[in-house]
């Protein structure tokens, strides 16, 4: 028996899960509260800027967003197979390929920032 | 002491005679205090001597009484009367092929912990005379838990992933490797990486984790595998990315 490629994609996706669990609940009351309307001066459109014009806050953008859509992707593998969808090949290149597509995006935009 | 009537039904097969399973029922006397087990005991002893199933301690130690019980995977002689309606289902274990009535084939499953070398490998060699290899409690607590299985066969029944992928080593076998290559005594962990970190070792599994919710000796065979998957992931990298490492 071969020992298995998978950990490459599961790595990212245990990775990228541990950053979301930590990240989203932040995101969900962040808007929340800027749908109240209160927005901390540091959420202004300003001083964002300014952290993804910097390089290390670009590391922290592209780390976040790099590792939540492969962790979003093999979840959605392994959820269409839950669904009895059994094409897994098919469907792990497909989400594979967003992911990186994603990815090259993600690095291209905030090279122009 | 207080008795209920209690319709058991019962699923039969006897490959010399029957095509297919059936169901049969049982009205069986049961008193408060009774489990599953007793109720087919007595159906056993008053009503139909042809009825087969495992059992031997009645006690939830020797893993032999696993069956569906109303759908779930349980220990016959874990599961109460009391916690059930008036008519209960009884059905062999899900996901194994069935021997005859409530008893099912296990050699796919003793095969499969067989191949997971679940003893210990020691590091070196010792002689007699250079003594015993101790162990700290502490270095006890890392794999005593997963010591605790009863090979009763129920996280491979509740497991969707075995049901669908039969090749799939499943959850009691990794669990059993896990503990092995827990123990500071143990020096084989390579060799049992070669089977376990396979595609039909742990990365067959999706943490379902029903393995950990049905299993009766708590051992939690899910979180097993969740640390299985990592370490082999680290593996995976220092082979791969640094293979100047040497583990
Ligand atoms: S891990 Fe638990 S459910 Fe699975 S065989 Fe062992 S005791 Fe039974
Ligand atoms: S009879 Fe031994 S575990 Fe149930």
């Amino acid at each position: 028996m071969a020992k298995s490629n998978k950990p490459i994609v599961w790595g990212l996706f245990a990775a990228g899960g541990t950053i979301t669990a930590f990240l989203l609940p932040v995101v969900v009351l962040l808007t929340l509260f800027a749908a109240l309307g209160m927005t901390p001066d540091l959420f202004t459109y300003e001083y964002l800027h300014a952290f993804a014009a910097n390089w290390l806050g670009k590391l922290v953008i592209f780390g976040v967003i790099f590792l939540s859509l492969w962790h979003a992707a093999h979840r959605l593998r392994i959820t269409m197979h839950d669904f009895g969808l059994r094409q897994d090949l098919w469907i792990a290149t497909t989400v594979y390929v967003l992911a990186a597509l994603g990815t090259i995006m993600t690095f291209f935009y905030l090279l122009r920032i | 002491m207080s008795e209920r009537q209690i319709q058991l039904e019962v699923l039969r097969y006897n490959p010399e005679t029957d095509s297919e399973p059936r169901l049969q029922t049982y009205s069986v006397p049961c008193l408060n205090e009774w489990v599953v087990l007793d109720a087919l005991n007595y159906v056993k002893d008053n009503l139909d001597t042809t009825l087969s199933y495992r059992w031997s301690c009645h006690m939830a130690v020797c893993g032999s009484c696993g069956m569906m019980i109303n759908g779930e995977p349980k220990l016959a002689c874990k599961a109460f009367i009391r916690e059930y309606a008036d008519q209960i289902r009884v059905e062999p274990l899900a996901n194994f092929p069935i021997e005859r009535d409530l008893v099912t084939a296990v050699e796919d499953f003793i095969a499969k912990l067989a191949s997971v070398k679940p003893y210990l490998i020691p590091k070196e060699d010792k002689p007699i005379e250079a003594g015993e290899f101790k162990q700290t409690p502490t270095e006890l607590k890392k794999y005593k838990q997963y010591t605790l299985c009863i090979n009763c066969m129920l996280c491979y029944a509740a497991c969707p992933q075995y049901g669908l992928v039969p090749e799939f080593l499943g959850p009691a076998a990794i669990a059993l490797a896990h503990r092995y290559n827990q123990d500071s005594r143990d020096g084989g962990r390579d060799q049992r990486q070669e089977v376990i970190a396979s595609h039909e070792g742990v990365w067959e599994c999706s943490f379902v984790g029903a393995c950990s919710e049905v299993c009766p000796k708590h051992v939690d065979p899910a979180g097993a595998l969740q640390q299985v998957k990592i370490a082999s992931t680290i593996d995976w990298y220092k082979e791969h990315l640094m293979p100047w490492v040497k583990k």
